[in-house]
């Protein structure tokens, strides 16, 4: 079937609710209203009100109460609004999610899932655009997924469901409906911690995931017709990072721009840069380049072009790398 | 209506069925114990404060990490966890040792939490891990009893926090959300008076913790938390109504915290001495005693053997609390997830080599 990303997460859902019975989806609004971006459109329907939550509007609550339903062994899909809504969670994400599986030596687990859609560009209000990813990465206990295809999105959140750990599950609102393809109507996982080379290129490896990655194949585009050859990673999972993916592929062209949406400082970017500093250092012939968002409040619509990593900043990163 | 839902916290009084001489003023409050079980409540109150000031004098000689002295708690948790099913789930804080021991946790896993040890937090009762920050774990215990309500199973949970918890938002989110999603939870609210130095005053204008039920739509209470025999019976009715009809209930316990916050804290700095010498007068341990007395429950070579019982227990417990095997390299990494990472297991790696290398 030819799905849209949002397609393909509604389906996955669906699949999950009706062969595990413990799955249950919450939070504001998902139920009688389908969820703000209507993906969750139809379950409550299918699966009742006690499957597919209304909760009240409280994301610490949502999560802090998933603790519980999960460690009595049920499979909670927490959606959070929106990316700037997720930290009043925080606390309960970092302090008890992470942790109740090493706090108890393995008698309890938290296995959850935390969706919420992030990334700008759809002309929406403070708090709606941001880009968190390396909060959660940073904080042990937890894996982190972002998908920027229908195929992945489907195959990512079946095994993040499956998965026995907490899954924080980033989903790229920019992406929900632009792009569409092929995503078999049948239950498959891809792989939690692998990242997949879309391109095979052999002069710089651009490394992207989620909302930036339509941004990395236009460059790929515009660059391929002046015979620059670009591999591009699509990490998928943040965190298990799949570093050998990476290594390789720089260790093979001996260049990498980074990609990310991310505020720079301590972005996701800098970690990738050091990884390849300490372990491929002498494959590279350039230093490696980070197209990044800026150290600034994400702005408000009217500025965020400003902000946003395009094609043309990541072709000029490339071609820095490059000296041309 | 029973007395919980008929109680208003904004203008009833303390339920009281034991005073401060071991009278007994509410007879028809009484918990349908037999005297045996009286007395089984009182010898594990000693067994607790001998704990207590085991665990506490441990810290003193540096022999066991910072801990959180619980004289004063006694009635509030034996009282309770003399109600509960084995089979429902505890949710403490972390000044809990009493209900954690009452619920089924070996004693010296218990020490060993404070000794530093993950592997104290590793139980087969019906007892989730110690949780420090303070107010966010009542949400847990809601979504448990949430999902027990889903599962159909009579399976009831409690959480254990202090007064100053109910300054948290998640305090009150997880009422609403016991309320809303119909979670069989009892809020287990020890007023002792102290948030580390921070007064119950300073907290909130409210005049009762337990009126802060009223904001979710449930019912709260307000009791004698130096009274084992008012903890009991107010225990059961809320046990009740969680387990036959999924309804939470906040139950404010009036204690005081004898001890220090933790072995930090300097309690001289923030209340004077004749403030706990008050609430010494309604200790909760000398009061059952004075209600066995007062019934020919209570002899002195009976108060003798008990305290030698504790003794041995708590001894005991050391001794395997101090001898466990201490944290390999391993068991640092192993439980981060169910499968080790690239990364852990790289750090893993260079871990072991470096400590092996010096």
């Amino acid at each position: 079937m030819i799905l849209t990303i949002a397609d393909a997460i509604s389906l996955a859902l669906k699949q999950e609710m009706a062969h595990d019975s413990t799955v249950m989806l919450m939070g504001e609004d998902v139920g009688v209203g389908g969820g703000v971006f209507r993906i969750s459109d139809g379950l409550q329907k299918l699966y009742g009100a006690e499957r597919v939550i209304d909760t009240p509007l409280a994301e610490s609550g949502i999560v802090g109460t998933a603790i519980g339903l999960a460690m009595a062994g049920m499979k909670p899909i927490c959606e959070m609004q929106f990316d700037g809504f997720v930290y009043p969670a925080f606390d309960q994400i970092v302090s008890h999610v992470a942790r109740m599986r090493n706090r108890t030596r393995g008698k309890l687990t938290c296995p959850l899932v935390i969706r919420f859609p992030y990334s700008g560009g759809v002309r929406a209000l403070e708090h709606h655009s941001e880009s968190p990813e390396v909060y959660y990465i940073h904080t042990p206990g937890l894996k982190v997924v972002c998908p920027s295809t229908p195929y992945d999105a489907k195959g990512l959140l079946v095994a993040a469901i499956r998965d026995p750990d907490p899954v924080i599950f980033m989903e790229p609102k920019k992406l929900y409906r632009a792009i569409k393809e092929e995503v078999p109507e049948e239950e498959y996982t891809v792989e939690i911690g692998k990242a997949r080379v879309m391109i095979e290129g052999s002069d710089v490896t651009v490394i992207g995931w989620g909302a930036m990655i339509p941004t990395v194949l236009k460059a790929q585009n515009i660059l391929a017709k002046e015979g620059i050859s670009l591999e591009v990673i699509d990490l998928r999972t943040l965190s298990p990072l799949d570093t050998e993916t990476i290594l390789e592929s720089v260790t093979k062209t001996g260049r990498c721009v980074i990609i990310q949406e991310a505020p720079r400082t301590c972005g996701f970017a800098a970690e990738i840069s050091a990884l390849i500093m300490e372990k491929a250092l002498f494959s590279l012939q350039a230093p490696v380049e980070r197209v990044t968002g800026f150290d600034t409040v994400m702005p408000l619509l009217k500025g965020e072009d400003l902000y946003l990593p395009n094609e043309v900043r990541l072709i000029d990163g490339i071609r820095k790398v490059m000296g041309r | 209506m029973s007395l919980i839902e008929s109680f208003n916290p904004l203008t009833d009084p303390m339920i009281q069925v034991m005073n401060e001489s071991g009278e007994i003023v509410r007879p028809d409050l009484m918990p349908n114990w037999s005297t045996e079980k009286i007395k089984e409540a009182y010898a594990t109150m000693i067994l607790v404060r001998v704990a207590d000031a085991k665990f506490t004098n441990m810290q003193r000689q540096g022999r066991c990490g910072t801990y959180p002295s619980v004289e004063g708690h006694e009635a509030i948790q034996i009282g309770s966890g003399f109600e509960l099913q084995k089979t429902d789930w505890v949710f403490p804080a972390f000044r809990e040792l009493p209900i954690c021991y009452v619920h089924g946790m070996p004693l010296e896993k218990i020490l060993l939490y404070w000794l530093g040890n993950e592997w104290g937090s590793h139980t087969d009762a019906c007892v989730a891990p110690v949780s420090i920050p303070v107010g966010s774990h009542m949400l847990h215990a809601v979504g448990y009893a949430w999902a027990m309500r889903l599962q159909k199973k009579p399976v009831i949970t409690v959480s254990y926090f202090g007064d100053g918890a109910t300054s948290e938002g998640d305090f009150y989110e997880a009422m609403n959300f016991a309320g809303v999603n119909k979670a069989g939870s009892i809020f287990m609210c020890q007023n002792n008076n102290y948030a580390i130095s921070t007064p119950r005053s300073k907290q909130t204008v409210a005049k009762t913790l337990a009126q802060k039920a009223i904001s979710a739509g449930i019912p709260g209470v307000v009791v004698d938390g130096l009274d084992i025999f008012a903890m009991a019976t107010v225990t059961k009715l809320a046990a009740d109504r969680a387990r036959n009809n999924n309804e939470p209930t906040l139950i404010e316990a009036i204690n005081y915290r004898y001890g220090n916050h933790t072995t930090s804290d300097d309690s001289g700095r923030y209340r004077t001495k004749e403030e706990v010498e008050e609430w010494r007068k309604k200790d909760p341990v000398m009061r059952l005693k004075l209600y066995l007395q007062k019934n020919n429950l209570w002899s002195e070579a009976w108060e003798q053997k008990i305290r030698e019982d504790a003794d041995v227990k708590v001894r005991a417990a050391v001794e395997i609390g101090e001898n466990f095997p201490v944290q390999t390299v391993d068991e640092i990494f192993d439980y981060m997830y169910e499968k080790p990472t690239p990364a852990l297991i790289e750090q893993k790696e260079y871990l072991k080599g470096f400590l092996g290398n010096q």
